[in-house]
């Protein structure tokens, strides 16, 4: 979709009303198409303006680190224990980034977390309802108290997120929240972005968002590959980027528009639908037994039974 | 199942024996792991990561091992909906299989949670997710492993109301002088308890077929979802794998797999026991073998095709030689039940369950596990430690079905029932073997 005409779009809008919106929110927010939500807040991660200086891991850490049970990761040969050294998402570690090299003089850095789907898988398999979604800000959450630590969501995620504690007799998952117990709601925004020297890290409306995200490309199309991944990903994400590269080099997946979690629900939902099917087809067995077992009695065999 | 008691009997032997205390030490071993897992942390005894979460606890003892203890349910099928009584004496071994099959399921679910202490969860409305289809599983499996032990009451009460409380009464005899004054009380409860037992006995009778009718509604119901539960994991899972008839082929494999367990079982236990075999029974059920397993192939292919992914089998990759595997062995499996004279063959019907169990284990392994693809750079492969922990748990299953055996009235009454079929046998069998059966060892 063309940014002008979802400015026009946002106008008309507008002019509805803020109530009517207002009302409207909460359910575009969980059910719009392709993450359209109007309501939704993200971050918009821009490879190019990325240094790599790596403040953003160090923030969410120290922001994150008591409510998340989380520990420095030290390499071996650092002695002096001077340097948390990650080297992928983790247990104990919810940011990370990496650095994807072309050729010595063609590079890009690239930041890991979790996507805040519009539809998440996580959110769908979670048999305890341990991982929620806002249907405001569309935040995707996870609450430990509720987890029972079965690592659906981790199978379910399609880009391998929650990452588990599995050194800890006492584990819990670990992802990113948009700092929503901590830095979001002391300061405004998620420590990441706050703490960015380079602004790689944009936040903000998601409508807002991806609009900036085209006008970026539209203006500097030598700059970027024309595609926002997170736009439209297995059914959209509130977490967007912009890039170089493609985006599958920088270990972003290839993914389908369609969401698997959607289908999952829809097949369930199809069985399921009421709790009819299954009490059919008890009654209709509970039937055909019945009778079954009456002529098997009236046959002499079942005298005792 | 019923009160018709004298079809069973209670298998004789000494509990104690040899292979008793093999089976023992491996309890012991997978247990000693499991308790240091729980100090460790899962990492420290699996070979699981954040692209693997799941391994062989999951693949193997709850989407494999539940197919495997599916015997239960795939004969009340037959017995009790297509109304084929002469299984009826087959019914109490697999449903024994089935009650050790499902909690150890959930047992080995609980060894996994690593936020065990949370699962109380489960029964806090407030916190059910009715969109998570391990959430229907989870409910439906603990139910049905409820159900499967009042299915199994029957047995127990039986032998409650039956016995002559010899041990308790030795033993009695033994502690007489320091723990228990008054003997005369003693075997009063006693004698209380098993005309409870009698009493109890005679209400369960009656309401037992709406058990039964759960009994068959609730594997129905999770067996499929097993199969719903890998749907979510989208590109992930090998497109051999995955699609949206996998619910509907997870179900129609549990009910094969169930019917070649029984013939396995059934085989193996009457060799070990040195009883007669079940030919009559298991040929009977051998018959409907290949046309369950060939529906499900139908489907599978059919799926495949419609999928246009033939191609991806011609690839010759992992996943293509493990797909060809499965389907040799469920087709190989089920090709052989398909002459008579096989059916008859107590050797071949023993193949026969071995290659349907191998085969349909494997596609539920594959779904699972090895056309499961988290992207580049993870592996995953059992730890010994996770292995030895499964291996424990399978020797409790066969420990506590050697050890209960011996116990209540479980497996059929040769003598009982070969009589009474004589005028019902099917007339392929008929006249081939001789009433009493082949016997087992020399
Ligand atoms: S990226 Fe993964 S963890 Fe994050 S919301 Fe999506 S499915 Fe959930
Ligand atoms: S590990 Fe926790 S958050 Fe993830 S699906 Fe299981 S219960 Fe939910």
């Amino acid at each position: 979709m063309k940014s002008t005409t979802r400015r026009d779009f946002l106008k008309m809008m507008g002019m509805t009303g803020a109530a009517c919106l207002a009302c409207a929110a909460p359910l575009s927010a969980s059910t719009g198409p392709a993450g359209e939500s109007e309501t939704a807040i993200a971050m918009l991660y821009d490879a190019t303006k990325c240094v790599g200086c790596k403040a953003c891991m160090a923030a969410c850490k120290r922001v994150n680190m008591e409510q998340n049970n989380l520990s420095y990761e030290y390499l071996p040969t650092d002695g002096d224990k001077l340097w948390d050294a990650p080297k992928d998402l983790s247990g104990d570690t919810r940011t990370v980034i990496k650095l994807y090299k072309e050729s010595d003089t063609r590079f890009s850095y690239v930041k890991h977390s979790c996507m805040h789907c519009t539809k998440p898988g996580c959110v769908s398999a979670c048999p305890v309802k341990a991982m929620t979604k806002d249907p405001v800000t569309g935040v995707v959450a996870y609450n430990k108290n509720a987890c029972i630590g079965c690592r659906y969501c981790q199978v379910a995620c399609p880009y391998n997120i929650p990452r588990f504690q599995w050194d800890k007799a006492l584990p819990q998952i670990v992802k990113c929240d948009f700092c929503k117990d901590t830095n979001l709601k002391a300061k405004g925004m998620p420590a990441c972005s706050e703490t960015c020297p380079a602004g790689a890290i944009a936040f903000g409306k998601r409508t807002d968002l991806l609009a900036e995200a085209h006008n970026r490309i539209k203006e500097n199309p030598d700059r970027y590959i024309p595609k926002v991944y997170g736009e439209k990903e297995v059914g959209g994400a509130n977490h967007l980027y912009l890039a170089a590269f493609p985006f599958q080099k920088l270990g972003l997946p290839e993914l389908k528009e369609e969401s698997p979690a959607a289908f999952s629900e829809h097949i369930q939902h199809t069985i399921y639908k009421g709790f009819i099917a299954p009490v059919a087809l008890y009654g209709t067995l509970a039937a055909i037994a019945l009778r079954n077992k009456k002529k098997q009695e009236d046959l002499g065999h079942g005298e005792d039974d | 199942m019923g009160s018709h008691h004298d079809e069973y009997q209670v298998q004789p032997g000494k509990i104690l024996t040899r292979p008793f205390f093999i089976l023992l030490f491996f309890v012991l071993v997978g247990l000693a792991l499991i308790a240091y897992r729980f100090f460790a942390g899962v990492g420290a005894v699996t070979g699981l990561s954040d692209g693997y979460p799941w391994g062989i606890w999951i693949a193997y003892d709850v989407a494999t091992g539940t197919a495997f203890a599916c015997g239960g349910y795939a004969l009340a099928l037959l017995i009790y909906i297509m109304n084929r009584w002469k299984y009826h004496p087959l019914i109490r071994s697999a449903i024994l299989t089935s009650v050790f099959g499902y909690c150890l399921a959930g047992f080995s679910v609980m060894v996994d949670l690593g936020r065990y202490w949370n699962a109380y969860g489960f029964f806090m409305p407030s916190r059910w997710q009715g969109n998570s289809v391990m959430f229907e599983v989870a409910l439906c499996v603990m139910s049905y492993s409820t159900v499967l032990i009042i299915e199994f009451l029957p047995a127990v009460l039986y032998t409650l109301e039956h016995s002559k409380w010899k041990w308790v009464r030795e033993s009695s005899h033994w502690l007489y002088a320091r723990l228990i004054p008054d003997t005369d009380a003693l075997r009063n409860g006693l004698t209380n308890v098993s005309k409870a037992a009698g009493h109890l006995q005679v209400r369960l009778d009656k309401v037992l077929i709406f058990f039964i009718v759960l009994g068959i509604t609730l594997p129905s119901m999770h067996q499929s979802s097993l199969g719903s539960m890998m749907i979510i994991a989208g590109e992930k899972l090998s497109p051999l794998w995955q699609t949206g008839f996998l619910p509907l082929l997870f179900l129609i494999n549990c009910i094969f797999i169930g019917y070649s367990t029984v013939m396995f079982e059934s085989i193996l236990s009457s060799f070990g026991f040195k009883r007669a075999y079940e030919v009559h029974e298991l040929s009977g059920i051998a018959r409907i073998v290949p046309w369950v397993a060939g529906l499900w192939m139908a489907i599978r292919f059919g799926d495949l095709i419609w999928r246009n992914q033939i191609p991806t089998i011609l690839t010759f990759d992992k996943n293509a030689l493990f797909f060809l595997l499965e389907v040799l062995l469920i087709g190989g499996g089920a090709f052989m039940m398909l002459s008579r004279k096989n059916r008859l063959s107590p050797r071949l019907l023993f193949l026969s369950g071995a290659l349907l169990m191998l085969g349909g284990g494997l596609y539920r392994f594959n779904v699972y596990l090895i056309g499961f693809n988290p992207g580049e750079g993870w592996s995953y492969f059992p730890s010994v430690a996770e292995f030895l922990i499964t291996v424990g748990i399978i020797a409790i299953e066969i420990l506590g079905y050697l050890t209960l055996v011996k116990i209540f009235p479980v497996m059929p009454n040769p003598k009982k029932h070969f009589a009474e079929e004589g005028e019902e046998m099917v007339e392929e069998t008929a006249g081939q073997v001789a009433p009493g059966g082949v016997y087992a060892g020399k």
